[in-house]
């Protein structure tokens, strides 16, 4: 499984990026989690940062999701 | 509507913490209790309700509903949309590149993102606040009215080589806009009214504290003469001052009410405020990454103009 925060670098992205490990580490999954810091990739995938995609799907976006939130997103797939 | 909270800011002042309220000191200490809970209160109620709004109006949405519209009507459109939008900044570039990418015409991006950052509703609660619903509304419109000129006027200049040519070519993946539910909604609603008050509050004491000192000790002579609305510098002087100030965007509103109770004039401190939060050296950086410096200077230099001669409007019209 794949990861992607999407974000520009602002505080709320960095949030997202360690409440996404967290997640990880919780459930215990085999992820990979990477950042996305370029526009022009953003803007494929989502207009409101920060978002989170897992493989291919956008499943945040806009907010700053709880390690919760993500916990409960992740073992939905 | 907040008589209630005066007379018990005044209780705890007088009865509680024993000061008069004729003293300086009894003055200030109770200017920041009634201010502070007065602020929280309207800032949590106006952020939930916006925030429920917004939930009807993601950029996906927005960009949809632009795309409909032509000529003025868009820019109009688009200003108005830009104040129910996302209060943080690292949104505007994808938002730039969403709209671009839809056909939305330049000018009428322009008039979103002009209008988005300097009115938000977090600003508007504080000025609700502190000043009530007429400067609170004049707000809104003149944020509206400048978005909607400026965006025409970067129309007319025809700079849509000023946008960098990877914008024009980038597609965006085909995806469906999620429908909430009501509680979805409300939950929105509610977690970024939690999520504004965190980041704020801290800014908002502070001002507050501020504002609280100048209200029982700074002289009035000195600031009427300096920044009342007779200095016709003093616009032009707290639009340039507000320019680094923007992470306290919000702190700066009860100090603005504290000096134009001192003789400041009502337009400065306006011109001062949007000032803090439109033109900020960080969104200039971000920007960078999909206009050129031509067009970031022509959308800098307008809404600093646009700024300065709102204040001017309001230091004659109140």
């Amino acid at each position: 499984m794949k990861i992607t925060i999407l974000g520009m670098g602002c505080k709320k992205c960095v949030e997202v990026y360690d409440n996404v490990k967290k997640a990880v580490e919780e459930l215990k999954i085999d992820a990979e989690v990477v950042k996305i810091t370029d526009a022009a990739k953003i803007a494929e995938y989502v207009m409101s940062t920060p978002g989170v995609v897992v493989d291919d799907e956008v499943i945040f976006e806009g907010k700053v999701p709880s390690v919760e939130e993500i916990k409960n997103e992740l073992s939905k797939l | 509507m907040f008589g209630w909270l005066d007379y018990g800011a005044r209780y705890i002042v007088e009865n509680v913490l024993n000061m008069s309220m004729d003293t300086a000191i009894g003055s200030s200490v109770h200017f920041f209790i009634y201010d502070s809970l007065k602020i929280v209160i309207l800032l949590s109620i106006m952020i939930f309700s916006i925030s429920y709004i917004r939930s009807y109006f993601p950029p996906e949405k927005t960009k949809k509903i632009l795309e409909r519209y032509s000529g003025v009507s868009g820019n109009i459109m688009a200003s108005l949309l830009g104040t129910v939008t996302p209060f943080c900044s690292c949104s505007s570039v994808p938002i730039f590149i969403g709209f671009i990418e839809a056909g939305v015409p330049l000018g009428v991006t322009l008039s979103f993102l002009i209008t988005s950052p300097i009115v938000n509703e977090a600003a508007f609660a504080v000025l609700l606040a502190s000043f009530g619903w007429q400067i609170a509304m004049i707000y809104v419109v003149s944020g509206v009215i400048i978005g909607v000129v400026g965006g025409l006027i970067i129309g007319k200049l025809g700079m849509e080589n000023q946008v960098e040519e990877y914008v024009y070519s980038i597609r965006s993946r085909a995806r469906k806009i999620k429908e909430l539910t009501q509680k979805e909604r409300l939950k929105f609603a509610y977690d970024s009214t939690r999520d504004i008050v965190k980041r704020v509050w801290l800014y908002i004491l502070i001002g507050i504290g501020i504002g609280a000192i100048i209200h029982g000790y700074a002289p009035e002579e000195v600031l009427a003469k300096y920044a009342g609305p007779e200095n016709p510098l003093a616009v032009i002087f707290a639009t340039i001052i507000a320019v680094p100030l923007y992470s306290n965007a919000l702190g700066t509103i009860p100090i603005a009410e504290a000096l134009i109770g001192k003789g400041v004039g009502i337009g400065t401190a306006l011109a001062f405020m949007m000032a803090t939060t439109a033109l900020s050296f960080p969104e200039a950086v971000l920007l960078r990454k999909v206009i050129k410096p031509k067009l970031i200077a022509v959308f800098f230099g307008i809404t600093s103009i646009a700024i300065v001669i709102t204040g001017y409007l309001f230091n004659i019209l109140l």
